[in-house]
């Protein structure tokens, strides 16, 4: 065998191989499409490959794909943890972006229509949003990790009361906030290119991969995910971890919440973050992951993440109804699925190996 | 008396295992049968060649009533030939009635073809009034307790077929009175002609209510005795494959052991478990080896795993070097000096994802902190190491380990508690399940680590390998410490008498 098959060996065969392919099939799908129902006629469009600067900031397809993922990205972030260390998903993470965004609206005022503050109140109520992310985390963790609950039987108690709480903090109204720098989280920051949302997304990529790979807690979560009673006898509190990953999480969900209510610059108490649970578990599935917790690659479910917002993003383009959305959104997301399934890949390749051996057998 | 169960030469293997190899069992009417041996002596592979869980190879089973060759393909099946089987977990439905539960699968019918429960209930009470068990049949399961639903479940056993009744472990869960009270129901049947087989690791009760013992040893059959013509020490000797008679040999290397000028490294007082262990007095002193012996389920394992913290002690008080501590968390034990190498490698040893290096360093690391990362280079080191010392066969110090054979992996074990550089390590069962050269790579490494000053308690079940190890032997039965055996008085003779409760070392 030459080094070059190697190589393309090692690439097929690892982890982040089919979910960089699944995105990249996406891309090609429209740029296919665009190319063959374009206005003016079948000629190659690649305008969703371009990117301008308006403004002094960056737009075009893929920046507005970015943007709209960094919720998405960071909840992903955080379930892989979670997922990771209890073989368990939290599908209160939809619930908790909601409530979380309502915390930070009652903390800047009572009425229904927030006027101007200061910016100090602004960094106080978004302080107060986190930490209730935080708490929420705390509650799901503690039922997983200490009364040994199941993961998606301790979140759905929050899942359900998450909103209704959402609701009563804000009266059962849609709030809106009527501050310019609110909606900057949601948009732009001034005199800065990128989307915020985009760099959070980066920041809390960047720092969990470092906090994840510099100290030990990686490892620990791995190991508490693939054996809680080894871990224990060799001296890992296995309880303490799975508690941490489940308050990282809600406080991933709080900063989702206050995101997506930056970009409608209001709370929607019934709106914010729905389903969002759903996608972000996808994102972990799609990244490769296997939701039987243990080993993970926090890269592979961004790029889950991306490629389920590209998806949305995508189909909205091709003037696909929103309402629609979810049904083809659910056709591609069968076949990622389905193509990624063990099932398939054995397949793949016992045929690979039958099509070799043929070979040989010619020569 | 007539014979209603005839097994003959029964051969069962498992992929590069005899399981059981030639094995005979007889169980006549009105029998209490007890089926003896260590861990992996294939009682419970017998058990499930006769009910129809396993298929053998070759042999004959015959049931008493049944005209040739009786294979059973599955637990229905045993079922219908006669054959019942009431395990250690009960398996009744926890939310219905007691009644429902006797009859569920073969609920009576009523003209119309609803369930008929009328006819259930008293049908249900009529079966437990026959065998003296007091109890509302209307009842749910899960409000009886346990010794009351392993009665209900032996009486749907026998109302379903009423000749062979197998009991596995049905003791262990239970106390005192409660095991009085289904010994008084085993006699009860027993009168009434049936043949139970008794699978147990309490020998006490074995010589209360049994009639016949079978011993079965590494797949074989050792023999099948009546309970008066073999006395305790007897039977202990037959498990473990040792002939008392042949007990001659007398240790040479041993000298008196004088205690009282070394140095005290753990000392327990009273320190005891609820349901694990019974509060014991212990001292550990520093270089010394200590053999913790018993039968399976003795309490030999929590005897240590109450020291290190996975057993959580909830009496009595625990002193590491003077000072009393309280563990209630292993990291706690492995800061004071202690590792723990359990008994069941694969559920409470490896981390079967992780690599070799992985899991040679978790401890260390986990010991160092979570902020203490041990640099990548260091761990590769560190692997390489206990790879080179301790001959692991791998591919590579990043293959998972899981891949590697149950010695190896019980290698990179020992290699990962190594590392973290005890004072005081317990082996649980280290050498079980591997190939002989390694067993005696491990006995010398544990007589080496004693030499360099470090503290070992050996938990085997192979008498041989402790008294080639060990210094000193504490004696554990039924939970209970019950003795201790000086260097000098170390022998298989004296183990086996202190294991088996003779009267001098009550």
């Amino acid at each position: 065998m030459n080094k070059e098959t190697s190589t393309l060996k090692r690439m097929v065969g690892h982890q982040l191989f089919m979910p960089i392919i699944s995105l990249i099939i996406v891309m090609l799908i429209t740029v296919v499409y665009k190319s063959l129902f374009g206005k003016d006629g079948v000629h190659l469009d690649l305008t969703f490959f371009q990117i301008q600067i308006t403004n002094g900031h960056l737009y075009g397809y893929l920046i507005d794909i970015l943007n709209h993922a960094g919720g998405l990205v960071i909840l992903a972030i955080g379930m892989t943890l979670t997922v990771a260390s209890s073989a368990g998903t939290d599908i209160s993470v939809g619930a908790v972006s909601a409530l979380c965004a309502a915390v930070c609206v009652r903390v800047l005022g009572r009425e229904n229509v927030v006027a101007d503050y200061s910016t100090g109140v602004y960094i106080l109520a978004f302080i107060a949003a986190m930490l209730v992310g935080a708490l929420c985390g705390v509650f799901n963790g503690y039922l997983v990790a200490y009364l040994d609950i199941q993961p998606m039987v301790a979140t759905l108690i929050l899942f359900t009361a998450g909103r209704g709480m959402a609701q009563l903090l804000v009266n059962g109204y849609i709030i809106y906030v009527r501050k310019e720098s609110y909606k900057w989280l949601g948009s732009f920051f001034p005199h800065i290119p990128l989307p915020s949302a985009l760099i959070v997304a980066m920041v809390v990529a960047v720092v969990m991969y470092l906090v994840l790979n510099k100290t030990a807690l990686g490892l620990y979560i791995q190991a508490v995910g693939i054996n809680k009673k080894a871990s224990h006898v060799v001296g890992l509190n296995s309880k303490m971890i799975i508690l941490l990953t489940y308050v990282f999480c809600g406080w991933c969900a709080s900063i989702n919440g206050l995101i997506k209510s930056s970009e409608i610059a209001s709370v929607d108490a019934n709106n914010i973050g729905l389903m969002m649970e759903l996608d972000a578990i996808l994102s972990v599935a799609i990244g490769g992951n296997s939701l039987g917790g243990g080993k993970f690659n926090l890269f592979g479910s961004i790029i889950g993440a991306v490629t389920i917002q590209a998806l949305s993003t995508v189909l909205l383009s091709m003037s696909v109804e929103s309402t629609q959305v979810p049904v083809f959104k659910a056709l591609l997301v069968a076949a990622i699925v389905v193509f990624q399934s063990p099932e398939i890949q054995r397949w793949r390749r016992n045929r690979k190996a039958r099509a070799a051996a043929a070979g040989k057998k010619v020569a | 008396m007539k014979e209603i169960l005839t097994m003959r030469h029964i051969d069962k293997n498992f992929p590069g295992v005899r399981a059981l190899s030639n094995v005979d069992f007889t169980l006549r009417e009105g029998e209490i049968h007890a089926l003896m041996g260590e861990n992996g002596a294939g009682k419970s592979t017998l058990i499930k060649v006769l009910t129809g869980v396993e298929e053998f190879e070759s042999g004959d089973i015959r049931v008493d009533g049944i005209e040739g060759p009786v294979i059973n393909r599955s637990p229905e099946e045993a079922q219908k030939n006669g054959i019942s089987t009431v395990y250690q977990e009960v398996n009744l439905c926890p939310n219905l009635t007691v009644a429902e539960n006797l009859y569920i699968g073969r609920q009576p019918r009523t003209a119309f073809g609803t369930i008929d429960w009328k006819t259930i209930n008293e049908n249900a009470k009529k079966v437990l009034t026959d065998l003296d068990i007091d109890v509302d049949v209307t009842k749910n399961v899960e409000d009886c307790s346990v010794a009351i639903q392993q009665m209900i479940a032996i009486a749907r056993a026998v109302d379903i077929s009423a000749k062979i009744l197998i009991l596995d472990e049905p003791t262990s869960s239970l106390d005192d009175n409660e095991v009085e009270k289904l010994f008084t129901l085993m006699r009860k049947l027993q009168s009434k002609g049936m043949g139970i087989i008794f699978v147990t690791h309490f020998l006490e009760q074995v010589y209360e209510v049994c009639d016949k013992i079978t011993v079965l040893r590494n797949g074989e059959l050792v023999g099948e005795f009546t309970v008066e013509e073999l006395p305790r020490v007897q039977l202990v000797a037959k498990m473990m494959g040792k002939d008392f008679d042949d007990l001659a040999e007398i240790k040479s290397a041993a000298t008196e052991t004088d205690n009282s000028h070394k140095e005290v490294l753990i000392s327990a007082k009273q320190l005891g478990s609820r349901g694990a262990v019974h509060p014991f007095d212990v001292d550990i002193y520093k270089g010394d080896v200590i053999g913790l012996s018993g039968l399976l389920g003795s309490g030999r394992s929590e005897l240590a795993r109450t020291i290190y913290g996975i057993q959580n002690p909830d009496e009595g008080e625990l002193f590491v070097k003077g000072k009393k501590v309280h563990i209630k968390q292993p990291i706690q034990a492995m800061k004071l000096g202690m590792g723990l190498l359990p008994e069941d490698r694969k559920d409470e040893g490896i981390i079967a994802d992780l690599s070799v290096r992985e899991n040679i360093i978790i401890a260390l690391q986990a010991k160092r902190g979570v902020f203490r990362l041990i640099s990548r280079k260091q761990q590769e080191e560190f692997a390489d190491k206990y790879i080179d010392i301790l001959q692991i066969k791998t591919a590579h110090r990043d293959t998972p380990i899981k891949q590697l054979s149950g010695g190896n992996q019980q290698k990179a074990i020992l290699g990962r508690w190594l590392l973290t550089d005890p004072d005081f390590l317990v082996l649980d069962e280290p050498t079980r399940g591997i190939d002989v050269g390694t067993k005696t790579e491990i006995q010398k490494l544990v007589v080496k680590l004693a030499d360099e000053g470090k503290t070992v308690v050996f938990i085997s079940s192979e008498i041989e390998e402790m008294i080639r190890t060990c210094r000193r032997m504490i004696i554990m039965r039924d939970t209970y410490k019950v003795g201790e055996l000086p260097e000098m008085e170390i022998s298989k003779d004296n183990i086996m008498k202190a294991i088996a409760g003779g009267a001098e070392h009550e």
